[in-house]
């Protein structure tokens, strides 16, 4: 409590601005690293503070709020903005707000700048851009002088007018802050809309005029706004003039000041010659997808192989650290727990730390550079077939590798629906885990023969599951966006900003954020998980006692540790699990102890082939390529005497891994984003019930037409 | 007055209505689209939508359909 206190005594002051404006970039160079990354209250949009050190006084918060090219909101998201700069609802209202204003854009983002001095807010503008200006630049006295408010001209990698900024903040503090020369005048029938909303704000807002113009312009029957009371609403709804009028007298009204007191300062804007002949070639029908595909390429390949190898030291750490922590411990249900649940849980949380540096890399450099904005514009046309955002295309890619990172890099969208549209089909690509167990079927029941006498049927069974993943998702994605997600699709409004060299300081800082907030907010929720699932394999503990003559025919004492680990685990809560599953999975052509795989699977897909290992007595170290394991899988029967893996047996499988969300790492990762435990149980039951039916058509589909 | 999806590439314009769904036209105006404003269209994505235009020397990219909301005089 007395640490909270002294937070919330500290000044704060607010960072705003409009997009690709160098805000976060400033925002990093003033804290340096002693970031806080969390949400806004209600939403997961990220809501980042630092300290500022000051020399003479106690260090000030620095909050960074969302680049928006206007306070008027239309959703949650948006709204974050005004609410973080006026206190609104559980904010701390600041004493100050830094406004970016990209120098190079200066009428579009000195629009923002009016809103907030409609709002009474003091200002400090800070010029960013100025390098790119040049002698373009208007003197920042002119600005001042214009719109009554400081203005100081910063360039944060050239360390141009840092120092000047961090002393201006202190004396706006300490000193009254200057009249704004702008005033919006209402019209008079404005006025009489304004007096009657104004007393319906709620009693926690400040009540000003400009908030009531801010719900007259905000609120409307489609908006998807949160914490409005009814009551305001209301009063919205019963305005005198339509929305539209409201809208264009504001607006207009604006920009018309601007247009006379900023537009003659303008000095000419600096040519997009360099920005231009890289979309030559970026956005050329033939190069552009080129460079694309190679891009997209360079991506996928990082994420896919170059991660291996760290993936792999990881796993391989952890188990050696497990075995280790084992031999001084001694055999016990404490040493079990501490090295299969509790390490194994941290190391199956780890492993996801690669490739999740590794996404936000990229994504970093192309967000920054502003190749993303462009793979949004190129991307358009296919992916809104599919109701899906331009920008789902790199979190869609990455599926392919795994779906957590996808999952997380699917803020780059600022819409919650389409957020949301994304994280729903992620999981059903195939991603890397489920390659083990592919190969795993695909090479036990399939034989290494050619169909059609060209065609290799296992490599192209392979390649038709990927085909299938794609198809489904995309599939998946229509139909979502025509039921659950069908309201507010809304039309594309993209910026192209000008390419500029990404900083590497960012670009890494924002990558550590990520990695950080992904290990304190999902990973604790993987690792109860994970020991959970642990413990429902491992309890409870049977006295064993070996089936009768089994130790008499044991050649080995491997092969009895074998049995006596299967075993156990068939009389485990999961083994248990999986006899009272099998009702459920037996018109897919599963048995019980199939069941029993498809709940060790739950902790990681690739888990399925070492639970099926132990579950067939060929022990756990048993990997997709073991030969005893494919022949202890071609050697099971039915009750009946006949095989129970047969090619239809495994169809319905490599369908049932394709489509069932089984991975309770997506799941906390979902729940993580959407901050929504309906939307995390609706993806675990539209994606069991899709692999349910599919499987069941496809094994009694098989069935009615004589195979298997 | 036309609809700027009509209007041949590269050509000026100036806009003199700007219609369609309002929170669209709201944002779209907030971003410098208000009436009088020289706008045109400097590219076409590859796949023949959306529209990459020129507005106040930024550069905003809509689709077709919501171009052909904007009503522009030479």
């Amino acid at each position: 409590m007395a640490s909270q206190a002294m937070v919330t005594s500290r000044p704060l002051v607010a960072l705003a601005g409009n997009p690709n404006t160098g805000k976060s970039t400033l925002f990093n160079r003033l804290t340096g690293s002693r970031v806080r990354v969390g949400n806004y209250p209600g939403v997961t949009t990220d809501r980042r503070s630092g300290l500022l050190q000051i020399e003479v006084r106690e260090p000030l918060e620095l909050l960074d709020v969302p680049g928006t090219y206007s306070l008027v909101s239309r959703s949650a998201e948006e709204q974050v903005a005004i609410d973080a700069l006026l206190g609104l609802g559980k904010n701390r209202r600041p004493d100050l707000v830094i406004v970016c204003v990209d120098a190079t854009q200066l009428l579009r983002n000195l629009y923002l700048v009016l809103q907030l001095q409609e709002m009474g807010l003091r200002l400090l503008v800070a010029l960013t851009m100025v390098d790119e200006a040049g002698d373009l630049l208007p003197p920042p006295s002119y600005l001042e002088a214009a719109l009554g408010c400081r203005v100081i001209p910063v360039a944060v990698p050239r360390e141009i007018g840092v120092s000047d900024l961090i002393e201006g903040i202190e004396t706006e503090l300490s000193t009254p802050s200057p009249e704004p020369r702008w005033c919006f005048g209402p019209s008079a029938k404005l006025r009489m809309d304004l007096d009657a909303v104004l007393p319906h704000l709620p009693a926690d807002w400040p009540q000003l005029e400009a908030l009531a113009l801010w719900a007259l312009m905000s609120i409307d029957s489609g908006d998807e706004l949160a914490n409005i009371p009814e009551d305001l609403r209301l009063s919205v709804r019963n305005r005198e003039r339509p929305g539209l009028e409201i809208d264009d007298e504001v607006i207009e009204a604006r920009y018309r000041w601007l247009d006379r007191e900023i537009g003659p300062l303008l000095r000419g804007h600096p040519p997009r010659t360099w920005t231009g002949r890289v979309d030559r070639v970026l956005l050329h029908p033939v190069w552009g997808f080129a460079a694309f595909i190679l891009v997209m390429f360079l991506l996928f390949q990082s994420l896919f192989s170059w991660s291996d190898p760290v993936i792999t030291g990881i796993e391989r750490l952890f188990a050696s650290g497990g075995m280790g922590l084992a031999a001084v411990l001694g055999p016990g249900i404490l040493t079990d727990f501490l090295v299969d649940g509790v390490i194994g849980g941290v190391g199956s949380v780890l492993v996801f730390l690669p490739q999740i540096l590794l996404l936000f890399f990229f994504l970093g450099l192309m967000e920054d550079s502003g190749y993303l904005a462009r793979i949004a514009y190129l991307m358009d046309r296919i992916m809104r077939t599919m109701k899906l955002h331009g920008r789902a295309f790199v979190p869609l890619l990455s599926g392919f590798a795994c779906a957590i990172p996808a999952i997380m890099a699917t803020r780059t969208m600022e819409r919650r629906r389409d957020r949301l549209l994304t994280m729903m089909v992620v999981p059903l690509m195939t991603c890397s885990a489920r390659l083990p167990v592919y190969t795993l079927i695909i090479a036990s029941l399939f034989p290494p023969t050619l169909v059609w006498g060209f065609i290799p049927i296992q490599p192209a069974l392979m390649v038709g599951m990927y085909l299938f993943s794609v198809t489904t998702a995309l599939l998946a994605a229509w139909v979502l966006s025509k039921t659950v997600l069908q309201a507010g699709e809304s039309a594309l409004i993209l910026e192209l900003p000008p390419y500029r060299l990404p900083r590497i300081k960012d670009v890494v800082n924002m990558m550590w954020e990520r990695a950080r907030y992904f290990l304190s907010e999902a990973g604790t929720m993987i690792l109860v998980c994970t020991i959970v699932l642990w413990a429902l394999l491992s309890f409870p503990k049977h006295p064993y006692v070996d089936e009768p003559g089994l130790v008499v025919s044991a050649t080995s004492d491997v092969t009895l540790q074998r049995h006596r680990q299967g075993e156990a685990l068939r009389r485990s809560y999961g083994g248990q699990l999986g006899r009272f599953l099998e009702p459920v999975i037996a018109p897919l052509g599963f048995d019980w102890k199939i069941g029993i795989g498809l709940i060790g699977a739950f902790a990681a897909r690739e888990v399925f082939v070492s639970t099926m290992g132990i579950v067939y007595n060929v022990g756990s170290e048993a990997n997709e390529k073991s030969t005893t394991l494919r022949e202890a899988i071609r050697g099971e029967t039915r009750a009946d005497g006949k095989p129970l893996y047969t090619p239809l047996t495994g169809l319905s499988l490599l369908i049932f891994f394709a489509l069932a969300c089984q991975c309770l790492s997506t799941l906390a990762v979902v729940r993580r984003e959407t901050g929504s435990l309906r939307w995390t149980g609706f993806l675990l039951f539209y994606m069991s019930s899709l692999a349910w039916i599919s499987s069941f058509a496809v094994y009694q589909g098989g069935r009615l037409l004589g195979f298997g | 007055m036309r609809p700027l999806s009509n209007i041949p590439l590269h050509e000026s314009a100036f806009l003199s209505r700007v219609g369609g769904e309002r929170s669209f036209r709201r944002r779209l105006m907030e971003m410098g689209f208000v009436p009088g404003t020289e706008v045109r269209i400097v590219n076409v994505a590859p796949l023949g939508d959306p529209l990459e235009l020129e507005i106040r020397h930024s550069r905003i990219s809509i689709r077709r359909r919501e171009a052909e909301h904007l009503l522009v005089s030479p």
